[in-house]
């Protein structure tokens, strides 16, 4: 008998050829916990939405109901709780809501403790490949931060200055998963845990990416980890969709910067227009 | 091209012996030969075995007498249990050598290799995808002589296949496997009273079950799968899942700083983890399995379910154990069996 070789599956044939999931299981393949994320967000996440930073959303239509889209957002705060409010803010909000993934340092998962708890929380690794197998394969949301620690770790005085978006990274992902770019801007995170300098030695020596000086940190130890009481405003702008560009547009480097200097614009623009319109950092 | 004419090295591995037990009951095929430098563990019908040196220099000189037309390569070395650094890189860098040679040549009857390999090429690293695919790369050199000699054993493959594109070359990448007649670093680490783990990290981890590695590997050898495949069931559970599973507590008994050093302290106690396993137990690995999945592979079992499958055996085994006396290979009484006039067989066997 004779046998042709395999062929290359198709796109819609991966996608059938995923695993199923087992109704028994309590974690995705990803390490996310519905046990531990069900916890946090019925208690923490709970009490900061609604009660500390006391969330206000804006456009939350423009987060497609289904299929895989990029949530693309600004970065602040020294433990940033920006990432927390966008997802509550989709599972408040949202008709529909679902779960949203976010992309996470590499450096959470070599460090002991947060390697645990971060990826239980829904935390993916920022590779390209995870990105891509979420949005394309898996038609999730999923949410980066193209500032990176460079966004988290900047000072009071730079606050919603937007950093360099890395190598705009995420809009090749996202061209080639063809899922819609949705930017986000959020008003408050600066305020909830400013940064007032950097100390380098302990740094090193705790191995942390960096060790700020906030106004309750490190002199009140753990307790410095509270937020203060920010008001929170997340505005969801417009989608940019990737796929008007014919069929593989994440060659043109040319392109992928102008889009990325576009979504960087959009949001940088947004953040201007909310924090001039906010009278009171505390009451919006 | 359906295989008739099949050589299997590795027949004292598990992995060996099962799948020459397999493929020996189907009548399609004329001949099965193994070959391996200890004895085989298993009990074996028709298949003719021949010890051959750690090297396996010699295996020319077989495959051109028997006029081999598949070579299915199970003896590379994949968990540091099974053998000293010196003896694994001996049998993996120069065995698959001298095997590959075997089965190249401008006269070769050679048409088909399958080579079993282990997800240990991908290696664990902080910066690694959630889930690898065939095409992936392991982002940084290999850390440990194990490792190494995996990746140097697969280059070694693939110049073969470039060598040779008339012969179908299959490598295969194995994740952890798990099974009552398995014996690993992790059959064992999940024998002991608790799961050993690193205090602060819960790694994924994805397992085949025993049946289902002599199921992909007879596969590869009835269908023609060229390339590079991996073997790993559906889902990547978490180790604290795995513990639950199993029924045990998790230990973190290995610090997250200076681990190398608690594993070597441990080893004394007569617990031995690895320095690939260490890795495993830092970081995980996921793979992605839907290229063999695609190639028309069913799994019998989920990741998940191959755990609960062995939780089963590990409990069963103390009452199993000094049952049956375990087979031990006689080269006089096999060769009586075989070959005598005087032994009465069954009429319509060979």
């Amino acid at each position: 008998m004779k046998q042709l070789p395999a062929a290359p599956a198709g796109e819609e044939e991966l996608r059938a050829l995923l695993p199923a999931i087992e109704p028994d299981r309590q974690l995705t393949d990803w390490g996310r916990s519905e046990r531990v994320e069900g916890l946090i967000d019925a208690t923490l996440y709970e009490f900061l939405y609604h009660y500390w930073f006391r969330c206000e959303v804006e456009g939350i239509e423009n987060v497609p109901g289904a299929g895989g889209a990029l949530l693309v957002a600004n970065h602040a705060g020294a433990l940033p709780p920006d990432a927390a409010m966008i997802a509550k803010a989709i599972k408040e909000e949202h008709p529909r809501p679902r779960p949203l993934h976010l992309t996470v340092e590499h450096f959470f998962k070599g460090y002991p403790g947060l390697a645990m708890l971060v990826n239980k929380l829904g935390g993916v690794p920022a590779h390209p490949a995870n990105v891509h197998r979420l949005l394309h394969d898996e038609r999730q949301l999923v949410l980066v931060f193209p500032e990176g620690r460079k966004g988290s770790e900047k000072l009071y005085k730079d606050r919603y200055r937007l950093r360099r978006f890395g190598r705009g990274g995420f809009v090749e992902a996202a061209m080639r998963a063809r899922a819609p770019i949705v930017p986000v801007a959020v008003v408050g995170a600066e305020e909830a845990m400013p940064t007032f300098a950097q100390i380098g030695v302990l740094q090193r020596l705790t191995r942390l990416i960096y060790f700020p000086v906030t106004p309750l940190f490190p002199h009140l130890g753990l307790l410095g980890t509270a937020y203060l009481p920010a008001k929170f405003r997340i505005r969801f702008l417009e989608p940019i969709a990737t796929d008007q560009w014919g069929a593989d547009p994440s060659d043109d480097k040319g392109l992928v910067q102008t889009v990325a200097e576009e979504v960087r614009s959009r949001i940088q623009e947004e953040l201007i227009d909310m924090v001039s319109k906010r009278r009171s950092v505390w009451f919006g | 091209m359906s295989s008739r004419r099949i050589l299997v090295t590795g027949l004292s591995t598990f992995w060996g012996g099962r799948l020459a037990q397999v493929i020996e009951r189907d009548p399609s095929v004329e001949t099965v030969i193994g070959v391996s430098h200890e004895d085989p563990a298993c009990e074996l019908e028709r298949t003719e075995f021949v010890r051959v040196g750690l090297h396996h220099a010699l295996l020319r000189r077989i495959v051109h007498a028997a006029e081999i037309d598949t070579v299915i390569d199970t003896r590379l070395v994949v968990d540091s249990l099974q053998a000293s650094p010196r003896v694994a890189h001996e049998a993996n860098v120069i065995g698959t050598m001298n095997i590959l040679a075997a089965c190249g040549g401008p006269h070769s009857p050679v048409r088909k290799v399958v080579f079993k390999s282990s997800a240990h090429y991908y290696g664990c690293e902080r910066d690694d995808p959630a889930f690898f695919t065939e095409a992936m790369r392991r982002p940084h050199p290999p850390r440990t002589r194990l490792e190494s000699d995996i990746v140097e054993a697969e280059k070694a493959v693939e110049g073969f296949a470039e060598r040779n594109p008339d012969v179908t070359v299959t490598v295969l990448r194995f994740v952890n496997a798990l099974g009552p007649d398995l014996r690993t670093t992790h059959t064992q680490l999940f024998a002991l009273p608790a799961v050993p783990a690193i205090l602060g990290f819960d790694p994924r981890y994805q397992f085949i079950h025993e049946d289902d590695l002599v199921g992909v590997l007879r596969f590869a050898a009835e269908r023609n799968l060229p390339g590079v495949y991996n073997a790993a069931a559906d889902g990547v559970l978490a180790l604290s899942e795995v513990a639950s599973l199993l029924g045990k507590p998790l230990a973190p008994i290995l610090p997250p700083w200076g681990a190398s050093l608690a594993a070597g302290a441990l080893s004394r106690a007569g617990i031995r983890v690895p320095g690939e396993v260490l890795n495993q137990l830092r970081y995980g690995r996921g793979l992605d399995n839907r290229l063999l999945k695609g190639a028309g592979y069913p799994y019998a079992l989920t990741s998940r379910e191959t755990v609960l499958k062995h939780a089963e055996a590990l409990r069963a085994r103390p009452l199993k154990d000094g049952a049956g006396e375990p087979y031990r290979y006689e080269r006089e009484v096999e060769e009586f069996l075989r070959w005598s006039p005087s032994v009465r067989r069954p009429r319509g066997t060979v």
